[in-house]
C-alpha cells in the first residue's frame, strides 16, 4: 500500500475481519508492548516516546513526549483519550476504534503507566455506536486478561479504564470542551490560560489529553524502540501517519504512509492510493488537513505530506484529512457548506464566532442561490477579519478556542483562488453549476 | 426517583460509580434514558438530576447542547444524512432531497406513524462511502436513491432489527463490573465531600 518500505505501524492487523478481537490481537503479539513497558521504569517508557518524537495526531501536532514531560514534574491525575473525531472529512480514528480497539487500549495502558495515572477515560464520539461497543468489549476483555485493573500482569501497577460516550457536538473534540463534556456539562471550551489541562484539567486536576491515533502508535514504539520510529519520516515529522482521503478520487480511504516521504500527488494519483480523479475530470483544488485548513491548488500537489512542509506553504496538515475537489465543483457551494458547518457547531460563547459564522453563512447562501451583491465579497472578508484579525496564517484569535479563527480559512481560500467564480454567481444571479 | 425502571436505575447507579464525580455520569445516563423511552423525557431528566446531584434544569442545559439527545419525541429510526463537504461532493444533497420526498417530511421532521425521523447531519467520519447515512448511529453504506428506498422497507419490516436497534439503544455491550484499581474509595470520599458541600450551600441559602 505504502510507496516507501516503511512498516505499517497502526494498520498492520486491519486486513482481518476479526481484527477487533482479543484472540486475534494476542496472536499478533498484542499486549507485548505493555508487558515490556511494565518491565521498564515509567521514566524509561516516557523517554522512548520522547525519543520517537511522536507528534500528536489530533490536529495540533504537539509532541506527545513533551506534553507528558511537562507533567512529569507534578503528578498527573487523569489520562483522557480524545476519540471525538468530528473534523469534517476526517475518518482515521473511526477506523482505529472499530478495527483495532485493543491496540488503542494497549496504548492507553502504556501511557497510563508512563504517567502513573490510575484512571483513564476513553471519550468516544457518540455517533460511533459500533466503535463504542467494540472498545467496551475490548476493555472488558482486557480486564479479564489481567491487562487492566488491580496489579496488572502482576506488576504492582493498578489502573482503571472507563469508556465514555459523547452525544454529538463537534466542539467536544477541543480538549477543554471535551473535559467539560466529560464532567457532564455543555461542551464549552475553557479559556487558556489558566485552564491548560496539564495544570487545571478534569475535575480541576492535572490531566493529559491525547488522541486515539497517538495512543495507537505506542505499542509499536515500545516494542521497537523510539529510535526506530524516529528513523522513519523526515525532520520533525517522524513515523508513519494515517491520511484520510475523500472527495473526487477513484479510491477514497485511509492510508498509512511514512511521514513527509510521500506527496499529495502520490496520495491523490498513485494507483495503489487515491487512484486519480473520478470521471475523467481534473483536480481543481484540495483541502490538505481538515476544513479548518486553507485550501491548495493543483500547483501544490508536489508538496510532501509533512507537518512543517505544509505549514511553510501556508496551511496545515491538521487532522490528516485531504479532500480532493474536481473541475465540476462549485467553490461557492463548497465554502458555503463548510461555513454552514461552523455556524451550526459554534458553541455560542464568543460573539465573533457565534454571530460571525451565521452572517458569513447567510451571505454565502445568497451568493450561491442567486441573491449575491457586488459588495458581498468585501463583506465576507470584513466579517472574517473581525473573527480572525488580518486573516493571517496561522490565524490570530479573538475567541476562546480555535473554532472561530478556523471559519475564514475556506472563505478566504475560495475568494482568493476563485474570485471570478463568485463574480459569475453575482452577475448571473444563479449558480453556473446548476 | 420515580420514572426509571428498576433495571435502568440499577444501570444508572453503576455508571455513577465509575466516575470520581457523579455529574460525569450525566451524558451516559441520558443515553440510558433514551434507551428506556426512545427519547429524553422531562421525567427522566428529573431522575437523572437526582442521581447526578444537579437540578433538572442543569440536565436540560447539558442535554440541549448535544445533537444526539432528543428532548422531544423522535421516530423509532432516526435517519441521519450527512451533507458535509466530502458527502456534498458525493451527491448528498440529491440523496437528502430524495429522502425528504420519499418520507414526506423535511429534515428535522418525523413521519406521522412515528417510525422515522430524518436529520441533516454534519460529518459522521465515514467519508470513503459517500453520501454517508446512519440509522440510530449505525452506518449504512453506499446510498443510492434505490438503496435508500430498500433501507426504509427493511427497517419498516423489521428485517434489520439485529443490526439497527430502536432509537436510544446506543451501546449493546455492557461493562463488566466497576472500578478495580482501588480508586473507588477515593471517588466515594469525593462524592461524600461534594454532597456535604452542596448541603452546606443549600443550608446557607435557606438561612438568607
Amino acid at each position: 500500500m505504502a510507496l516507501t518500505d516503511a512498516p505499517r505501524i497502526v494498520t498492520s492487523r486491519m486486513g482481518r475481519d476479526d481484527s477487533h478481537t482479543l484472540g486475534r490481537y494476542l496472536e499478533a503479539g498484542g499486549y507485548d508492548g505493555l508487558h515490556k513497558a511494565l518491565s521498564m521504569t515509567p521514566e524509561a517508557v516516557a523517554a522512548e516516546v520522547d525519543e520517537a518524537s511522536l507528534l500528536g495526531r489530533g490536529g495540533a501536532g504537539f509532541p506527545a513526549g513533551r506534553k507528558w514531560s511537562m507533567l512529569r514534574k507534578a503528578p498527573v491525575t487523569y489520562l483522557v483519550i480524545n476519540g471525538d473525531e468530528s473534523e469534517p472529512a476526517t475518518f482515521k480514528d473511526h477506523l482505529l476504534i472499530e478495527r483495532d480497539p485493543h491496540q488503542l487500549v494497549e496504548g492507553v495502558l502504556i501511557a497510563a503507566y508512563a504517567l502513573q495515572v490510575t484512571q483513564a477515560f476513553i471519550y468516544i464520539r457518540g455517533e460511533f455506536a459500533l466503535g463504542l461497543e467494540r472498545v467496551t468489549q475490548a476493555v472488558n476483555d482486557a480486564y479479564a486478561h489481567g491487562a487492566i485493573g488491580s496489579d496488572i500482569f502482576g506488576s504492582g501497577f493498578s489502573v482503571d479504564v472507563v469508556v465514555h460516550p459523547g452525544a454529538g457536538a463537534y466542539i467536544c473534540g477541543e480538549e477543554t470542551a471535551l473535559i467539560e463534556s466529560l464532567e457532564g456539562k455543555r461542551g464549552f471550551p475553557r479559556i487558556k490560560p489558566p485552564f491548560f489541562p496539564a495544570v487545571i484539567g478534569l475535575y480541576g486536576e492535572p490531566t493529559v489529553v491525547n488522541n486515539v491515533e497517538t495512543m495507537s502508535n505506542l505499542p509499536w514504539i515500545i516494542n521497537n524502540g523510539g529510535a526506530a520510529f524516529a528513523g522513519l519520516g523526515l525532520g520533525r515529522s517522524t513515523g508513519t501517519r494515517l491520511f484520510a482521503l475523500s472527495g473526487h478520487v477513484r479510491n477514497p480511504g485511509v492510508f498509512e504512509l511514512e511521514m513527509a516521504k510521500t506527496t499529495f500527488r502520490d496520495l491523490i494519483y498513485a494507483p495503489t492510493l487515491g487512484g486519480g480523479i473520478t470521471g475523467g475530470n481534473t483536480l481543481k483544488a484540495f483541502i490538505p488537513g481538515g476544513v479548518s485548513a486553507p485550501w491548495f491548488g493543483p500547483d501544490q500537489v508536489d508538496l510532501a505530506l509533512g507537518q512543517d512542509e505544509v505549514a511553510e506553504a501556508g496551511s496545515m496538515l491538521g487532522s490528516g484529512s485531504i479532500v480532493a475537489m474536481d473541475s465540476s465543483t462549485c467553490m461557492v457551494r463548497a465554502a458555503w457548506r463548510i461555513t454552514k458547518f461552523f455556524s451550526r457547531e459554534s458553541c455560542g460563547q464568543c460573539t465573533p464566532c457565534r454571530e460571525g459564522s451565521g452572517w458569513l453563512e447567510r451571505v454565502l447562501y445568497r451568493i450561491e442561490h442567486g441573491g449575491g451583491r457586488e459588495e458581498d465579497l468585501d463583506l465576507l472578508l470584513d466579517v472574517s477579519d473581525n473573527i480572525s484579525p488580518g486573516l493571517a496564517w496561522p490565524p490570530q484569535q479573538t475567541t476562546i478556542c480555535v473554532l472561530g479563527p478556523s471559519i475564514p480559512s475556506s472563505i478566504n481560500s475560495a475568494i482568493s483562488m476563485f474570485r471570478d467564480e463568485f463574480l459569475v454567481h453575482i452577475k448571473e444571479g444563479a449558480c453556473p453549476y446548476g | 426517583m420515580s420514572h426509571f425502571s428498576r433495571e435502568t436505575a440499577e444501570r444508572a447507579r453503576a455508571l455513577v460509580a465509575l466516575y470520581p464525580e457523579r455529574r460525569s455520569a450525566l451524558i451516559p445516563m441520558c443515553h440510558l434514558a433514551q434507551e428506556q423511552d426512545g427519547w429524553l423525557t422531562e421525567e427522566a431528566m428529573e431522575d437523572i438530576a437526582e442521581l447526578c446531584g444537579v437540578t433538572p434544569a442543569e440536565v436540560r442545559g447539558t442535554a440541549t447542547f448535544y445533537d444526539m439527545l432528543h428532548t422531544e419525541p423522535v421516530g423509532e429510526y432516526v435517519i441521519s444524512v450527512c451533507t458535509n463537504i466530502a458527502c456534498l461532493l458525493g451527491g448528498a444533497d440529491e440523496l437528502l432531497e430524495h429522502a425528504e420526498e420519499r418520507l414526506g417530511v423535511r429534515a428535522g421532521g418525523s413521519t406521522t406513524d412515528g417510525l422515522f425521523t430524518l436529520e441533516e447531519a454534519e460529518c459522521l467520519a465515514d467519508c470513503d462511502f459517500p453520501p454517508c447515512v446512519q440509522v440510530n448511529s449505525r452506518f449504512v453504506r453506499r446510498q443510492s436513491a434505490e438503496d435508500f428506498d430498500r433501507l426504509l422497507d427493511e427497517l419498516a419490516s423489521g428485517a434489520l432489527a439485529d443490526e439497527v436497534p430502536k432509537h436510544g439503544t446506543l451501546i449493546r455491550v455492557r461493562r463488566d463490573g466497576g472500578l478495580r484499581a482501588g480508586r473507588s474509595e477515593v471517588a466515594e470520599e469525593r462524592r461524600a465531600m461534594s454532597a456535604a458541600q452542596a448541603e452546606r450551600a443549600a443550608a446557607g441559602k435557606d438561612a438568607s
